[in-house]
C-alpha cells in the first residue's frame, strides 16, 4: 500500500496565541531543538512516506524557513518529497472553495488538486499538536488488515488534560475496532474515554469523494458534516495508540509538556526511540560548553549553548546563553535567549532572541508561566 | 556541465596518519573526530565553503570507506552542487595501468584532468590534518596581488619548534628565498601550514615535469617546492595568524580538543560568522540528570549525563552513568561509560563499552601519557587499563 502525507500546520494556531503570534502552530519551538511539525513529519518519514503536502493558512514564513527545501527530512525529492500548500485564492470569486479557509473540512477542499494528482493508494492527515513517536506503518498495516475507508488513531486522555471542545473529538469504537460514535468532546457529559488524535489513514479516493461531495453541499466540519454521517457503513476503524503523547491546548499546558519532557518515559518512548529518530533542520551549532562554575541538573539542553550558571529543571534551545551567577528553574528558554549575570528566573517562557539583562529577576507559577515575547529586551 | 571556476580546491585525505594509531586503524586520518561532533576534514571544507570556494576534489587512499560515506554528495557543507561540488578523487586504473598515489605532488598530478575541466586560474592545495578557521579568499587575493606563482600559508611557531616542521625564509616583502624540511638549525620563524595557491600553469608545469625525473618522491615540500625555488619563480609567504595546530598525533589531538575548553578558549567553534559544518545524526538534545555533575566541558546532542564530566570533550550519544566520572577525556560518538568507572586523561574512539567500576588511565597529573581506546572496545566490568595504554582490539580471556 502506497501512502502520502498531509500535515495542517494551522488548525491550532487558537490554542496558543502567545507562541503563535508570529508564527504557525507548526512552527512553534518544542523541546529544545525541535518544531511542532518535526513529530508528524519524522512519524511520516520513519514509516516510509516520502510525499508530503503542508496546508498552510497564514504566518507561514516562519514554516516555510524551517522546511527549506524538506532536505533535513529527505524530502528533498524530484518525486514527491514535501510541498507547502498555501491557501488557494482567486481574487474574482467568491465560492465557499475559493474563502481562506476556516476549518480541516475547508482546507481539504482547497487541496483537492493535490489529493487527485496523487497516485498513492491513501493518506495519511496529521495536525502539528501530535507530539508522539508513531510507527504509522503499524496503522497502515491494521488498514490494510480491515479493508476500512478511514482508520483514525485514538488515544485515552487523562482526567488532567483540560481541552477546547471544538478542538477535540470523543471516538466511542466497538470490540472489533469499529467506530461507533464520533461527538465533540464535553467535560461535563462523558461520551469516551478515548479521543482522536487527528492522525487519520484515508484511501485516497475515497477521501477524494468525500471531499468533492461535501464541497458541493456546502459541509463546513470534518467531524460533525462528514466523518459522523458515514459511520453507519462500518468502515471507519480506530487505532489504539498506546504509547507517549503530548497535546498542546494552551500555554499552561506547553509549559506543562515541556516539562514533561525531563522524563525518562519522554526519552524512551518520543525523542530517543531505535530507528526512529526525530529530524529536525540541522543548524550547525556547535556543541554546548560548560564553563567553570555551572551547575546543571535535571535539564534538557540543545547544543550551541554556553552555561556558566545554575540551571535546574528547564529546558534549554540552542544558542542560549546564561551568565554567572544565573539561576534558572523550570524555565523554557527558547532559541538564542540571552540571560545575564545573577539573573534569577523561575517558571519562565522566553520566545526566541529574548535579552535579559544583569540581575533581573522574573517568576511565573507553573499553572501562569511567565511569558517574554520574541525579541523582548527585559 | 562544467563551468569556469577562479580557483579550485584539491584536499588531500589520502594519508594513513599512522601516528595516531588505534585511532586510524580502520579510518582515514581525515576523518577521525574532533571537538564532539566534527571530523578534522569539516575545517578545510567548511574553511572552502566559507571563502567562496565551491569545487573541491577530495583525494583518498587509505581506508576510504568511512571517509567517503561522510563526505556523501557534499550536502552537509553546500557542496551539492550542479556546477562543481565535492567529489572523491580515488587512484584510478588508466590505459596504461594503475598507480597508487605516490606522493602528494603525484595525487594532484594523476587528477589535473579533473582540475583542467573547470579551466581556474589558481588552484590551492590543502590537507586533512590541521584544525584552524581560515579565509582561503584573503590568501588568494594576496596571492593575486603580489603576482606570485605559489603562495604558501605560514604561522610563527616558537623558535624553539621551529626544527618540527617546514621553515621558510623569505624577506621584506614576503617574497621566499629559502625553504628548509625540518632544519635542524632554523632560520626563520616561519613554519609553512601545507596550504599553498598555485597559478595555475606553473603548477601544472612543475607537476609534469616532476613526473618525468624518475628520482622524485613526488612530493610538494620535497620536490616541487625546491624546484619552483631554485628556478627563481615568483614565490611569496601567506602570513596567517590564529588558531591553527596539527592533530597529526596522539598528543596534540588531545591538546587541540582541549583547547576549545577554559574561560577563554584558544579555539572557539561557536561563531556564527565562520561555522564549520558537519554531517549530523538526528539525535535527542542532552539530557542532564539530577545528580550530574559537569564542569569545564563540551557536550554534544545525543548525550546523557548522570555521572561527573570535568574538563572533556564528549561527542554525540555518549552515555555517563550514575557515579561513573570523566576526566581530562575526549570521548567520541556514542560511548557508554557504565556506573562507577572512572576514566581518565583518555581518548575513547566510537561505541566503545567501559564496564562498571571499570577504570581507565590514570590521573594526568601522573600519567605517562594518553590511553587510547579504539573504536568498538568493550571493557570488562571491574577492568583496569593503565595510563598511556593503545587498545585496538579486545583480548581473549
Amino acid at each position: 500500500m502506497t501512502v502520502a502525507g498531509l500535515i495542517f500546520a494551522n488548525i491550532h494556531d487558537a490554542c496558543l496565541p502567545e507562541l503563535t503570534a508570529r508564527r504557525t502552530m507548526a512552527s512553534v519551538p518544542f523541546g529544545c531543538r525541535y518544531r511542532l511539525i518535526d513529530f508528524p513529519l519524522s512519524n511520516m518519514v520513519n514509516s516510509g512516506i516520502s510525499k508530503v503536502g503542508v496546508i498552510a493558512h497564514d504566518n507561514y514564513q516562519s514554516l516555510m524557513d524551517h522546511i527549506g527545501t524538506g532536505k533535513d527530512w529527505d524530502l528533498a525529492r524530484r518525486s514527491g518529497g514535501i510541498k507547502i500548500l498555501p491557501p488557494f485564492i482567486t481574487s474574482y470569486t467568491s465560492t465557499t472553495a475559493q474563502r481562506l479557509y476556516t476549518t480541516r473540512l475547508e482546507a481539504l477542499i482547497g487541496v483537492t488538486n493535490f489529493i487527485s494528482k496523487s497516485t498513492e493508494d491513501c493518506i495519511v492527515l496529521s495536525d502539528c499538536d501530535t507530539i508522539c513517536n508513531i510507527n504509522l506503518s503499524d496503522v497502515i498495516a491494521q488498514h490494510e488488515r480491515t479493508g476500512a475507508d478511514i482508520t483514525i488513531v485514538t488515544r485515552e486522555f487523562e482526567p488532567s488534560e483540560k481541552f477546547r471542545p471544538e478542538d477535540v473529538y470523543s471516538v466511542s469504537s466497538d470490540s472489533n475496532n469499529v467506530i461507533t460514535d464520533i461527538s465533540a468532546y464535553n467535560a461535563n457529559e462523558y461520551r469516551s474515554s478515548e479521543i482522536s488524535t487527528n492522525i487519520m489513514v484515508i484511501n485516497r479516493i475515497y477521501l477524494l469523494g468525500l471531499v468533492n461531495d461535501a464541497a458541493s453541499r456546502g459541509y463546513i466540519d470534518f467531524y460533525r458534516d462528514v466523518l459522523s454521517k458515514i459511520l453507519q457503513r462500518g468502515t471507519v476503524y480506530a487505532y489504539h495508540y498506546k504509547g507517549f503523547f503530548l497535546k498542546i491546548t494552551s500555554l499552561e499546558s506547553y509549559f506543562a509538556s515541556s516539562m514533561k519532557l525531563l522524563g525518562e518515559d519522554a526519552r524512551t518512548g518520543l525523542t530517543s526511540v531505535e530507528g526512529r529518530p526525530i529530524h529536525t533542520k540541522v543548524r550547525n551549532s556547535a556543541p554546548t560548553l560548560y564553563k567553570e562554575g555551572s551547575k546543571v541538573a535535571n535539564s534538557y539542553i540543545a547544543d550551541g549553548c554556553e552555561i556558566e550558571g545554575v540551571v535546574e529543571n528547564s529546558i534549554i534551545f540552542r544558542g542560549v546563553k546564561v551568565g554567572k551567577g544565573a539561576v534558572v528553574r523550570n524555565s523554557i528558554l527558547l532559541q538564542d535567549t540571552f540571560v545575564g549575570d545573577n539573573v534569577q528566573l523561575n517558571c519562565v517562557v522566553a520566545d526566541k532572541d529574548v535579552v535579559i539583562k544583569d540581575g533581573r529577576n522574573l517568576s511565573g507559577h507553573t499553572t501562569m508561566p511567565f511569558f517574554v515575547s520574541k525579541g523582548t529586551i527585559v | 556541465m562544467f563551468r569556469k571556476k577562479e580557483c579550485v580546491a584539491m584536499l588531500l585525505a589520502g594519508g594513513q596518519g599512522s601516528r595516531l594509531y588505534a585511532l586510524t586503524e580502520k579510518t582515514a586520518k581525515p576523518a577521525v573526530s574532533f571537538g564532539g561532533k566534527y571530523r578534522i576534514i569539516d575545517f578545510p571544507l567548511s574553511n572552502c565553503i566559507n571563502s567562496g570556494i565551491d569545487t573541491v576534489g577530495v583525494l583518498t587512499q587509505y581506508q576510504p570507506l568511512v571517509l567517503n560515506d561522510y563526505i556523501g554528495n557534499g550536502l552537509p557543507w553546500d557542496l551539492d552542487r550542479t556546477y562543481g561540488g565535492v567529489k572523491i578523487l580515488p587512484p584510478y586504473q588508466g590505459k596504461k595501468g594503475a598507480d597508487w598515489y605516490s606522493g602528494t605532488a603525484n595525487a594532484i598530478y594523476q587528477n589535473l584532468e579533473f582540475i583542467d575541466r573547470y579551466d581556474p586560474e589558481y588552484v590551492i592545495i590543502l590537507s586533512g590534518d590541521h584544525i584552524y578557521k581560515m579565509d582561503y579568499s584573503k590568501m588568494i587575493d594576496f596571492h593575486k596581488k603580489m603576482k606570485s606563482d605559489c603562495t604558501i600559508a605560514v604561522i610563527d611557531v616558537p623558535i624553539e619548534e621551529a626544527s618540527r616542521f617546514g621553515i621558510l625564509s623569505v624577506n621584506e616583502d614576503g617574497q621566499i628565498y629559502k625553504f628548509s624540511e625540518k632544519p635542524k638549525e632554523p632560520d626563520s620563524t616561519k613554519a609553512s601550514m601545507g596550504i599553498y595557491v598555485f597559478s595555475k600553469k606553473k603548477l601544472f608545469d612543475y607537476l609534469i615535469a616532476d613526473e618525468k625525473d624518475e628520482k622524485s618522491s613526488n612530493d610538494f615540500g620535497k620536490n616541487i617546492i625546491p624546484a619552483m625555488l631554485a628556478a627563481k619563480e615568483r614565490m611569496f609567504a601567506y602570513p596567517f595568524s590564529g588558531y591553527w595546530k596539527d592533530v597529526g598525533t596522539i598528543s596534540s589531538l588531545w591538546e587541540a580538543n582541549m583547547d576549545l575548553l577554559g574561560s577563554d578558549p584558544a579555539l572557539v567553534l561557536n561563531d556564527e560568522s565562520w561555522r564549520i559544518f558537519s554531517r549530523h545524526e538526528p539525535n535527542a538534545p542532552q539530557y542532564i540528570g539530577a545528580d550530574a555533575v559537569i564542569e569545564n566541558s563540551s557536550v554534544t546532542a545525543g548525550c546523557d549525563i548522570y555521572g561527573t564530566v570535568k574538563n572533556s570533550v564528549l561527542g554525540s550519544g555518549v552515555k555517563v552513568m550514575k557515579g561513573a566520572v570523566v576526566c581530562d577525556s575526549v570521548i567520541f560518538d556514542n560511548c557508554v561509560i557504565e556506573e562507577g568507572a572512572q576514566v581518565n586523561y583518555t581518548i575513547l574512539d566510537s561505541n566503545v563499552r567501559i564496564g562498571k567500576n571499570a577504570t581507565v588511565g590514570v590521573d594526568k597529573n601522573t600519567a605517562r601519557g594518553v590511553t587510547v581506546i579504539g573504536s568498538g572496545i568493550a571493557i570488562a566490568d571491574n577492568s583496569c587499563i593503565a595510563d598511556d595504554q593503545m587498545i585496538s582490539e579486545v583480548k581473549e580471556g
